[in-house]
């Protein structure tokens, strides 16, 4: 082919302009493979160890309530079974006999046949069954490290829990089906079913969960169970997970983080483009001989196109050829760095689809941003080419070329997507950082054509530095739209968890409760509160009936298929908090239909989340299903609440009229707010005198919120540097780019007696202005989207920090000195000589 | 006149730059003393070191032996800022390819260094030098908008603007068409003897150097006559 062996010519001089192009593709697709190899290593992981980390073939989860007999010999014919409980506790250690220190735990019984794959690692090493062993009456106990530094217990001390005694037989090391279980409030110990028993904690209604592991025969299949089970039994209101998807929230995590990283790599891949199309006009600029000479000689327009798009690509190839080595290279860096710290399982390898999605997603993205400049060329006659810069020309080069760019864009669109476990989230991104970037480059074009309105200033130095930035040609759009785009999503994370932190760390305390009290008993209510209102600071003192149950079906179709929307799925993927009440909780707000009357006493009704009822498209009247404690419940929705969950209280998405749920065996749940001098007295008061209540310190609990999401926040800002960085690269590309004209200018300067100081004046003045104006706009458009999300998605106001404010603004106005004045350095010692005698 | 000290004195001037195939000597031993107000011709063929002496005479490279000074000044030591700011109001340079800032107009291109010098009513005195050149009414066209004979009108206003002591100008009608050159020949002359400026022109044109009070011929980096015109 004519075209491919021209540019395979014409690649012989040197491509030194495309340096920029080059390391912005390997940026991108360096990053989108890196993460999405890294993904499917923990994937992969998840699924081969599926069985090891679900302790099974299969789980029956069951909440308040074991299995009955009919249902064990069911499982039990089935395949090999071991039961687990699950539960919050109090621990109390045992000093001379009296329960001295105390700490709410993640208490786990289990059967002799537990585990039955993996192990259980213990310090000092021995079998878990042989730790765990019930001698009279004591009953062995193993805990991790952290229980026994709160307890200040050595191993071999005594512990209490309910009315049973313990002893600490070993230090728990790991559990193989850890990561299968949920958040953790306090340190997990594991006990016996026999042990647990002796508790006196094991009541119907307290907030107890019941595991059934069972492990298929060679010949049983897990959808065969599945839907036996459900024939059988189909109200038995359990929740059967398999092996496929031992972790669902870890495989959520590491599904939800690599959609974010792969936008925040597309985003990259966006921002480079912005320097890619440059890299590309500063090319077809340079050689605007060689299309005059190939125009001359016959060459038509397609030909020429043909020529420069075969050579530009092939560096992109080379470049995504880069980026996919780079990126494939991650997780065996990581492997290399963190080995064993690693928290979930992974199977590091080497995978192809994450590979060629970065490919796609490389290549797409550089014929989207290289087509369009590469399509003016071959449009315009190198006439008008000589005088582009000076009068760019209006043609916007020939539509089926930019078509076919558009195409390409729309396909790296359509496939982030089309992957993407949430769509709505990526779409919102996605339409976010294009309107981000559209955006910042007509406030860009608008401000440069305001600059060029200005009166010009009478002084030499920032005369010059403002033509340079309003002068045909200049780099200052494509910098402030690249770079601003960046800080932009800097601005606008930093922004968020600003405000999530806020909420967190001042909102919170300020109107959450100090203490959450579980497993309240019936019998034990009025104790219970006379116990509160002891303490005279006690406020804001809430006792409510809880049970746990699960949505099966909304207007007569099963929760699993009907319509909902993912940001209501959660609601119906397990089992709920419910309460009754006669009359409205202190602070109800109805948003439509009535509460019941307070007398009412007829078929249930129900008052439900109104934004859960948006996405799962309920209206007043309509039917639910609730399976609780094995028996179905058909309410009919009279009314629709507001739920403000950022308060930190008692939230319940459902409350049901009194009548026939609080028949049900239940416990109950409380909160008050004490000031902070009472909190220890209280404490140890409530807890000393009913053992059998988990008292939940909220201030531990923000403060493990508050760990986790810092975590997150640093994770997500180091993920927005990487669209930094590729903003500071085009930057560069556009200083080097315009390094001559600063060459020519700083010469011109020198001959007419400016001094290398004032030369660099300009500079300062004309970089120092770009980023500044960078800064702010992306500040601007920063807080903007992250107010947008603040109110839109988190519904809580935006909390403004000026410590990012001044970051951004000064963050972009320091990159941009720094790189623009290490570009002049070389205009700036030049001696006018020598580019006076330069051809 | 001649009594008054040279507005140029080099005094045994070399100057060697490297190249890739070694040290190549530009100038060897050049001597010669310019008085205040003469108008002076460099004339030569490529190569003989014609714009390498304009340059070591206005400061812009420095001398690797000898002594070079200028409107009284020793600038043989000078630093490049130095020499930057001895340059100001005492040296006009006139180019063959113009050197115009594009991103100024021709009013700002001439007022520049007027502004460096200091000059309090610049874009007045800028405005008046377009004038004299016959650009009164293409003060706010850019460089790019001007045709070459306008952007070399342009270039000896800027030169000429601040009276410097010196004129140098190197060829500078080497890329104007026949006409337009002795257009801007014209000025040349006319503008220092009005400003009374010592003009130092460099040129291949036998015909322009006759315009010039004396004529000085190199060749191979050396003088190899020095003649007053008839």
């Amino acid at each position: 082919m004519l075209a491919l062996k021209l540019a395979r010519r014409e690649m012989r001089t040197r491509l030194a302009g495309f340096r920029i192009f080059f390391a912005c593709l390997v940026l991108g697709v360096a990053a989108i493979a890196g993460v999405e190899s890294l993904s499917a290593a923990f994937l992969t992981g998840l699924a081969e160890q599926g069985r090891t980390l679900l302790g099974g073939d299969i789980v029956v989860h069951l909440v308040h309530r074991p299995a009955n007999d009919a249902e064990m010999t069911f499982l039990s014919r089935h395949g090999r079974v071991s039961q687990t409980i699950a539960m919050r506790a109090m621990a109390y250690a045992l000093k001379n006999g009296v329960e001295d220190e105390r700490q709410l735990v993640e208490l786990k019984a289990v059967d002799g046949a537990y585990p039955f794959f993996g192990a259980v690692s213990l310090t000092p090493a021995q079998d878990i069954r042989k730790a765990l062993r019930c001698e009279a009456d004591i009953c062995g106990a193993v805990a991790e490290a952290t229980l026994l530094d709160r307890l200040h217990l050595q191993p071999g001390g005594l512990m209490k829990i309910g009315t049973q005694v313990f002893r600490l037989s070993a230090v728990l090391n790991s559990e193989p089906d850890r990561i299968s279980g949920g958040f953790s409030l306090g340190p997990h110990i594991i006990v016996s079913n026999e042990a647990v028993a002796r508790t006196g904690l094991i009541t119907l209604g307290s907030l107890i969960d019941y595991n059934y592991r069972v492990v298929l025969p060679s010949s049983g299949t897990v959808e065969g169970f599945k839907k036996e089970a459900t024939a059988t039994f189909p109200n038995a209101g359990w929740d059967i997970r398999d092996r496929s998807d031992a972790a669902p929230g870890i495989r959520r995590f590491v599904e939800q983080v690599t959609m974010f990283l792969t936008l925040v790599g597309l985003t990259a891949l966006a921002v480079g483009g912005v320097g890619a199309a440059q890299a590309v006009s500063a090319f077809l600029d340079a050689k605007r001989a060689e299309i005059a000479i190939f125009n001359s000689l016959g060459a038509d327009g397609a030909l020429i196109f043909l020529i420069f798009f075969f050579q530009v690509m092939a560096i992109a190839v080379a470049a995504v050829v880069t980026g996919l080595i780079l990126g494939a290279l991650l997780p065996f860096a990581v492997e290399y760095a963190y080995g064993s710290d690693i928290p979930a399982p992974a199977h590091f390898a080497l995978y192809a689809n994450p590979l060629l999605l970065a490919a796609a997603f490389g290549l797409l993205s550089a014929i989207a941003c290289a087509v369009p400049p590469l399509a003016r060329a071959r449009l315009i006659p190198p006439a008008s080419l000589f005088r582009d810069l000076v009068a760019p020309a209006a043609a916007r080069g020939a539509l089926p070329y930019l078509i076919g760019a558009g195409v390409a864009g729309a396909f790296v669109v359509g496939l982030a997507l089309l992957l993407a476990p949430s769509p709505l989230f990526a779409a919102g991104f996605l339409g976010g950082a294009a309107v981000g970037l559209v955006a910042l480059r007509l406030i860009a074009e608008a401000l440069r054509a305001l600059l060029r309105r200005l009166p010009r200033p009478r002084s030499p130095t920032l005369r010059l530095a403002l033509a340079n930035l309003t002068r045909p040609g200049a780099a200052t759009t494509g910098v402030v739209t690249a770079l601003g785009l960046g800080l932009t999503l800097l601005a606008t994370v930093s922004l968020l968890d600003h405000t999530i932190s806020a909420q967190v760390k001042d909102r919170l305390p300020g109107t959450a409760p100090s203490f959450f009290f579980v497993d309240i008993q019936p019998d034990e209510t009025a104790r219970f509160d006379a116990a509160i209102h002891r303490f005279r600071s006690a406020a804001d003192y809430r006792r409510t009936p809880m049970i746990r149950g699960r949505i099966v079906s909304l207007k007569g179709v099963a929760a699993k298929d009907a319509p909902i929307a993912p940001e209501a799925k959660w609601a119906v993927s397990g089992d709920r908090g419910i309460t009754y009440a006669a009359t409205p909780p202190d602070g109800t707000v109805i948003t439509d239909g009535a509460w019941w009357p307070a007398n009412y006493n007829g078929p249930p009704l129900i008052s439900f989340d109104q934004s859960l009822a948006q996405g799962m498209g309920l209206k007043l009247g309509d039917k639910m299903v609730i399976n609780v404690l094995g028996r179905e419940i058909e309410a009919t929705i009279a009314s629709f609440r507001k739920v403000d969950f950022t308060t930190g209280g008692q939230n319940f998405i459902i409350v049901m009229s009194p009548g026939l749920i609080d028949k049900a065996p239940h416990s109950f749940l409380a909160t008050v707010r004490v000031d902070p001098k009472d909190e220890e007295p209280l404490y140890r008061g409530i807890t000393d005198a009913f053992p059998n209540i988990s008292t939940i310190r909220v201030k531990d609990a923000i403060a493990q919120v508050n760990g986790l999401l810092q975590q997150l926040s640093d994770g997500v800002r180091a993920a927005s540097l990487l669209t930094i960085l590729s903003g500071l690269l085009v930057l560069a590309g556009a200083i080097a780019a315009g390094s001559r004209g600063r060459l020519y200018d700083a010469t011109v300067l020198k001959v007419l007696g400016a001094t290398r100081g004032r030369v660099a004046l300009v500079y300062v003045v004309e970089y120092g202005v770009t980023g500044v104006l960078t800064g702010l706009l992306a500040l601007g458009a920063g807080t903007l989207a992250a107010g947008i999300v603040c109110r839109q998605v988190l519904e809580v106001p935006l909390a403004f920090d000026a410590g990012v404010a001044l970051l951004t603004v000064i963050g972009g106005g320091a990159a941009t000195l720094l790189f623009g004045l290490i570009g002049a350095v070389s205009a700036l010692s030049a001696r006018p000589a020598a580019q006076l005698r330069a051809p | 006149m001649h009594n008054s000290p040279p507005a140029i004195n080099l005094e045994d001037v070399r100057l060697t730059l490297s190249a890739v195939a070694g040290p190549v000597n530009i100038l060897n031993g050049i001597s010669l003393a310019i008085a205040a107000g003469e108008t002076v011709a460099l004339l030569g063929p490529s190569g003989s070191g014609k714009s390498s002496l304009l340059m070591v005479a206005a400061g812009l490279e420095s001398a690797t032996s000898g002594r070079v000074t200028v409107a009284g000044q020793d600038i043989t030591r000078m630093g490049e800022d130095g020499l930057a700011r001895f340059r100001r109001g005492r040296v006009g340079i006139v180019f063959q390819s113009f050197h115009l800032i594009p991103t100024m107009t021709a009013l700002e291109n001439v007022a520049v260094p007027l502004e460096l010098a200091g000059i309090a009513d610049a874009f007045d005195r800028a405005r008046d030098e377009l004038g004299a050149v016959g650009l009164g009414a293409r003060t706010d066209h850019y460089p790019g908008q001007l045709s070459g004979g306008e952007q070399q009108r342009v270039a000896l206003a800027r030169a000429i603007a601040p009276r410097p002591t010196v004129l140098f100008a190197d060829e500078p009608t080497g890329n104007l068409d026949g006409a337009t050159g002795a257009e801007v020949a014209d000025l040349l002359f006319a503008l220092p003897a009005r400003a009374g400026s010592t003009l130092f022109l460099v040129t291949h044109e036998e015909s322009l150097a006759s315009r010039c009070q004396r004529i000085v011929r190199l060749k191979d980096g050396r003088i190899v006559a020095d003649e007053r015109s008839a």
